[in-house]
C-alpha cells in the first residue's frame, strides 16, 4: 500500500488531496497541518469574515465528512518538525513520525513580523490565517483608530473594511506609491484616490521608525517624526515562504523551496506546491514565487499528477484579484519587463485596463471593474499576446474579438 | 429547511439542505454533490461550480449580474441557464430547485 504525505493543510495540500482522489489514487494519504483548521479559504479574512459577513465553517472548503469519505488522514494542530529525504521519515511536533512514498510540501507562507520594543503590544495584529483574522476582527470592533503598516494587497483590503465600519484609517507605506511592486502608477493612483476619497489618510514614502505604548494609545512613530496614535496597529508587510523544515533537510532552497515545472524539489520522491515555492512555470524564463490562490491550485494539480506518474509541465497563466469597497481589481500575467502600456478606458469613471506590453506581446493586464475585459485577457495571455495595440486601447471594439486581430 | 436536487453528470439526484442566506454552491459543497468544485471558494473568480438551472426554474432563479455574467465564458460549455451557483443565494422561493452540474473539471 502506498501512502503519500501532505505537510501543510492549506489551499494547495486540499488541491493536492482532491486532484489524488479524483485521478483514482486510492491508497492512503495523509495530511499535516499545523492550524487546528481544516484547509478554509484565506481571501475571505480581509474581506467578508473581517466585516462579520460569514463564519470560520463557512470558510472551509469541504466539510469534515469529505476527509472521512475520501479517507484522509487529518493530522491538524500538529506541525512538520523534521524530515529525513533518504529514509523517508516525516517527524512531527508531536513526536510521531510518518514513513512516505511520495511528500508534497505545502506549507504556505508566514507573515513578515515586527521586532522592534513595543512589538508584542497586543493593539499589534497581522493577518494570514483564520486565528490572526477573529482577533483583528475583535480588535476591530473597538478601535477608534487604525493605523496600517503596508499599502500592498493587505493593507488596502483591510483599510477598506475598517474605513467602511466608519474607523479612522491611516495606512503608511513605505514606498512612494501603493501597490508599487506590482501595478503601474496609473492603477496606483487610482486606488490612492479610492482611499483617500473615502476618508483613509495615505502617508507615502514613510517608514515606522519606532513603537511608543502607552495606556491611552499605542504611538506610531514615522521617520519624519510624526506620530499616529493608535488603537490597532495592523502589520501587512508581505511574507516569507515557510521553508523550514525544507531546508534543515538539505532540499534546495532559495526564496522559497526551489521546484522545477513538475513541482519536484531537490530531494528524490518530494514536492512542493504553493505560496512556498520558488517554481519554474515554463511561459517564464526564471523561477518565481508567487503568493495567490490561483497558483496553490495549479501547482497543486501539477504536483498530484507528478505522483500519479505524470509529467504535466507547469504553465498556467497567474491571475489574482483584489476587492476593495466596491472595486474589484482582477490581474492576468505578470508585468515584469514591460516596455509599454496601453490604457483603455478611463481611470477617472472607475472602469478601465491597463495592458503591460513587452515589445508586441501583452503579457499583463489590470482590470478595474471590468470583469470581461479580466476574462478576455486571461485567453489573450494564454495564447501568446499578440495583438493590434489599437484595438486594445478602442473601447468601441469588444475585447472578447481581439483574439481575432 | 429548504432544499434543492442537483442532477450530477452521471444522472444521478442529490437533494440537500440549504438554509436561506447560504449559496447553492455552499449547499453543494456541505452535500457532498460531486462536480461542484467551488476552487475559489465562492469569490467569482474560477468557473468551476458552474450548473444549469432546471428550464421550469430558469425564470425563477433569474440570470447573472455582470461579474458573473464575465466569468461564466471561462466555463466549459456554457447554455442558456448557467450560473455560477457561488452567486445564487438561496431563498425561501427557491425551496425545490432543481439544477444540473456542468462538467468543471
Amino acid at each position: 500500500m502506498t501512502r503519500h504525505v501532505i505537510v501543510g493543510a492549506g489551499q494547495a495540500g486540499l488541491q493536492v488531496v482532491e486532484a489524488l482522489r479524483r485521478d483514482g489514487y486510492d491508497d492512503e494519504l495523509v495530511l499535516v497541518g499545523a492550524e487546528t483548521w481544516l484547509p478554509y479559504q484565506r481571501p475571505p479574512l480581509s474581506k467578508k469574515f473581517l466585516q462579520g459577513e460569514t463564519t470560520a465553517e463557512r470558510l472551509l472548503f469541504r466539510p469534515q465528512d469529505f476527509y472521512v469519505k475520501q479517507r484522509v488522514d487529518t493530522r491538524l494542530g500538529v506541525a512538520a518538525s523534521a524530515l529525513d529525504t533518504a529514509a523517508h521519515r516525516l517527524t512531527l511536533s508531536d513526536g510521531s513520525t510518518v514513513d512516505y512514498d511520495g511528500l508534497v510540501l505545502t506549507t504556505g507562507a508566514r507573515v513578515r513580523r515586527l521586532t522592534m520594543p513595543g512589538a508584542d503590544d497586543e493593539r499589534v495584529c497581522y493577518l494570514r490565517g483564520l486565528d490572526d483574522a477573529a482577533r483583528l476582527k475583535a480588535r476591530l470592533e473597538s478601535a477608534e483608530r487604525v493605523v496600517i503598516l503596508g499599502a500592498g494587497f493587505i493593507g488596502l483590503e483591510v483599510a477598506a473594511v475598517a474605513r467602511k465600519a466608519g474607523r479612522q484609517v491611516t495606512v503608511v507605506e513605505a514606498q512612494s506609491r501603493v501597490l508599487q511592486r506590482v501595478v503601474a502608477p496609473t492603477v496606483s493612483s487610482f486606488f490612492e484616490a479610492l482611499h483617500r476619497g473615502h476618508g483613509v489618510e495615505l502617508r507615502l514614502d514613510a517608514r515606522l521608525a519606532r513603537l511608543e505604548p502607552t495606556p491611552e494609545a499605542l504611538a506610531v512613530v514615522l521617520d519624519d517624526g510624526s506620530v499616529l496614535a493608535a488603537d490597532l496597529l495592523l502589520v501587512g508587510i508581505g511574507v516569507e515562504p515557510e521553508v523550514a523544515v525544507a531546508e534543515a533537510a538539505g532540499i534546495h532552497c532559495a526564496g522559497g523551496i526551489v521546484v522545477d515545472e513538475f513541482a519536484r524539489t531537490s530531494a528524490p520522491d518530494v514536492l512542493a506546491a504553493g505560496d512556498c515555492t520558488c517554481h519554474r512555470n515554463l511561459r517564464y524564463p526564471a523561477p518565481h514565487r508567487i503568493e495567490s490562490v490561483q497558483n496553490a491550485v495549479d501547482q497543486g494539480k501539477v504536483a498530484a499528477a507528478t505522483l500519479l506518474g505524470k509529467l504535466d509541465g507547469y504553465a498556467a497563466v497567474p491571475w489574482f484579484w483584489s476587492d476593495q469597497y466596491d472595486v474589484k481589481l482582477h490581474m492576468v500575467g505578470l508585468s515584469g519587463g514591460h516596455d509599454s502600456l496601453i490604457t483603455r478606458g478611463v481611470p477617472e469613471a472607475g472602469a478601465f485596463s491597463v495592458f503591460y506590453r513587452a515589445g508586441e506581446r501583452v503579457i499583463a493586464v489590470d482590470s478595474i471593474n471590468r470583469p470581461a475585459e479580466h476574462m478576455a485577457a486571461r485567453k489573450l495571455i494564454a495564447a501568446g499576446g499578440r495583438c493590434d495595440p489599437d484595438r486594445l486601447a478602442d473601447t468601441a471594439v469588444d475585447l472578447k474579438t481581439i483574439l481575432d486581430s | 429547511m429548504p432544499k434543492v436536487t442537483f442532477i450530477d453528470l452521471d444522472g444521478a439526484s442529490h437533494e440537500c439542505d440549504v438554509a436561506n442566506g447560504l449559496s447553492v454552491m455552499e449547499g453543494a459543497i456541505a452535500g457532498g454533490v460531486p462536480g461542484i468544485l467551488a476552487i475559489c471558494g465562492g469569490s467569482c473568480a474560477c468557473s468551476t461550480c458552474h450548473a444549469y438551472v432546471d428550464d421550469a426554474w430558469a425564470s425563477v432563479v433569474g440570470g447573472p449580474n455582470e461579474i458573473e455574467d464575465a466569468t461564466l465564458d471561462l466555463a466549459n460549455d456554457r447554455q442558456a441557464h448557467s450560473r455560477l451557483t457561488c452567486q445564487i443565494t438561496m431563498k425561501p422561493e427557491f425551496d425545490g430547485l432543481v439544477i444540473r452540474v456542468a462538467k468543471n473539471d
